[in-house]
């Protein structure tokens, strides 16, 4: 299964007396990238903890994958959340019983090989965002979710973590939901951007090309720009004309 | 210029070579450093005594305490006495932690318990434990009962304490991700909670310890007949300073043995935490 679909209707979510998420209609194909961009607090986190199912929404509908199946899914966070008194490997292989081999596998592939047995104080910010993105990929999730993963990283290591995650992608294609602050990122990983303002999908942007794409691209430098330009907007401004469809040049073709 | 590049490795070596050594002969020392002051202390006790400067019927020297204690080991006392004590101290302690630790799970997983539980508990210690003993008299005679429950009480609040707020202070966001992750309930406590507690609850259980030998001596002077409290006692009827000295070392050497024990099971549990296990030790 190369990932599940995701369908949502007329999600609304309340905090009390806050309305975090109205009107949010969702339609994810198998295998699609999505990235959720917004300012913050425009319910992003939000909305990406119920298709986790760690928040619950107040009203309307979500349903991963078809009826019948039962969809994995799985979520990586901004901090790496591993687990201080496990090693590298046993956070790897939580949750999973007797998946040590496929968790040295997964380790090497995210370049952790013969870390296994150290603790996650010994490692590097990068690499244990490495180690939370091979926890992530070895339950083979049919929807992988990511907040802000590679958001506390210094630029370098963002930059070699999303190529890693691009190419660990392209192997295993998997139905993923990323969530960022970062125009670029969005841009470059994903099939689709959909700009969030005050709880509603602003905007649902369709990326064309395979991923990932290429820094230099043109388009994709004039698209950074006024999408960063239409979130510095405030609300009940009118929408900049970007369009709906746009075509940017893979990183293949680049190089 | 040759004979520059030639004598250079050599001499570096060297002192490369003594640096190492005068390193090791500092990590010797560095673990004698703290037994440099107690044996001061010992000896100048030892020359107070022998000189006549401190009265032996104020205080007998080091060498009379050796002596009280290789003569009442010879007649089996002091073996029986401690081994009366150190039960009372082991099952007086097992009963209040295990209290202690299963209360302190309870009320620190589920808020119903906490709100049922902690009010009560948070009263009850107020109370002073050793406030208790004539009630415990009173229920129990001078058996064995009081003194135990008396250690358990003394054990069970902080074990009791420490868990609760070690397992409140686990990160929320440990425990969302194992849910996210699959864990079961179970799993969750056992791989998540625990662990993110376990460093307060042996905190709690050091200071117990201490407590327990705190608890034992007021426990072992009332109406006993055996212990290290008894000896005490009795010492003091027949006016044997040396005895009580005697004991009272031992409840020093006992209280330090406690520590170091811990000490090390700490080392052991928290090999994980960067300021615990091996590399603590390295740096």
């Amino acid at each position: 299964m190369s990932g599940a679909s995701l369908k949502i209707r007329n999600l609304r979510r309340d905090f009390g007396d806050k309305r975090v998420l109205q009107d949010v209609d969702l339609d994810v194909a198998p295998g699609q990238f999505i990235s959720l961009i917004g300012a913050s607090g425009v319910g992003k986190s939000t909305l990406l903890k119920i298709i986790a199912g760690l928040d619950a929404p107040t009203s309307g509908s979500i349903r991963i994958g078809e009826p019948g199946e039962k969809p994995e899914v799985r979520m990586m966070f901004q901090e790496d959340r591993l687990l201080p008194w496990r090693s590298i490997l046993g956070n790897v292989t939580i949750g999973t019983k007797g998946r040590e081999a496929e968790g040295r596998e997964m380790l090497a592939a995210v370049g952790l090989e013969g870390r296994e047995d150290e603790f996650p104080s010994v490692l590097s910010g990068g690499q244990k965002q490495r180690a939370a993105l091979a926890r992530a990929l070895l339950h083979k999730p049919d929807v992988l979710l990511l907040d802000e993963p590679f958001g506390a990283l210094d630029a370098l290591t963002r930059a070699s973590m999303q190529q890693l995650l691009s190419k660990l992608l392209n192997e295993a294609p998997r139905t993923v939901v990323l969530v960022t602050h970062d125009v670029e990122e969005a841009l470059l990983l994903s099939d689709r951007v959909i700009v969030m303002r005050s709880g509603r999908i602003a905007l649902d942007l369709a990326l064309e090309g395979s991923r990932p794409r290429a820094r230099g691209d043109a388009n994709l430098a004039r698209l950074k720009e006024e999408l960063v330009q239409s979130l510095l907007l405030d609300e009940g401004q009118t929408q900049p004309g970007v369009q709906e469809q746009v075509a940017l040049r893979p990183l293949e073709a680049a190089e | 210029m040759s004979s520059v590049t030639e004598t250079l490795p050599s001499s570096s070596l060297n002192s490369w070579q003594s640096r190492a050594g005068s390193q090791s002969f500092k990590a010797v020392f560095s673990r004698f450093i703290p037994w440099i002051l107690p044996a001061i202390l010992i000896l100048a006790w030892h020359w107070a005594a022998a000189t006549g400067v401190l009265d032996r019927n104020v205080l007998p020297g080091p060498v009379d305490v050796v002596n009280v204690a290789i003569s009442l080991i010879q007649r089996g006392q002091l073996q029986h006495h401690l081994l009366v004590s150190l039960r009372r101290v082991a099952i007086g302690f097992s009963i209040g932690a295990a209290f202690g630790l299963g209360i302190g799970i309870l009320v620190g997983l589920s808020s119903t318990a906490r709100q049922v539980v902690d009010l009560t508990m948070q009263m009850i210690r107020t109370v002073p434990h050793l406030a208790l003993v004539p009630l415990m008299i009173f229920w129990f005679g001078i058996g064995e009962e009081p003194r135990v429950l008396l250690v358990a009480l003394g054990v069970v609040f902080s074990v009791y304490i420490n868990t609760v707020s070690g397992i409140r202070s686990v990160d929320p966001k440990l425990i969302e991700m194992g849910r996210s992750y699959g864990l079961s309930e179970i799993q969750l406590i056992w791989s998540v909670i625990l662990p993110g507690a376990l460093q307060q609850i042996l905190t709690g259980i050091r200071y117990a310890l201490g407590v327990a030998w705190l608890t034992l001596v007021v426990a072992e002077t009332i109406a006993s007949r055996e212990g290290l409290g008894f000896l005490v006692q009795d010492a003091r009827e027949l006016l044997r300073l040396d005895v009580i000295v005697l004991v009272i070392a031992i409840y020093a050497i006992a209280g330090w043995l406690a520590d170091f024990l811990t000490r090390k099971l700490e080392a052991r549990l928290l090999n994980w935490h960067p300021s615990y296990g091996e590399g603590a030790r390295r740096s």
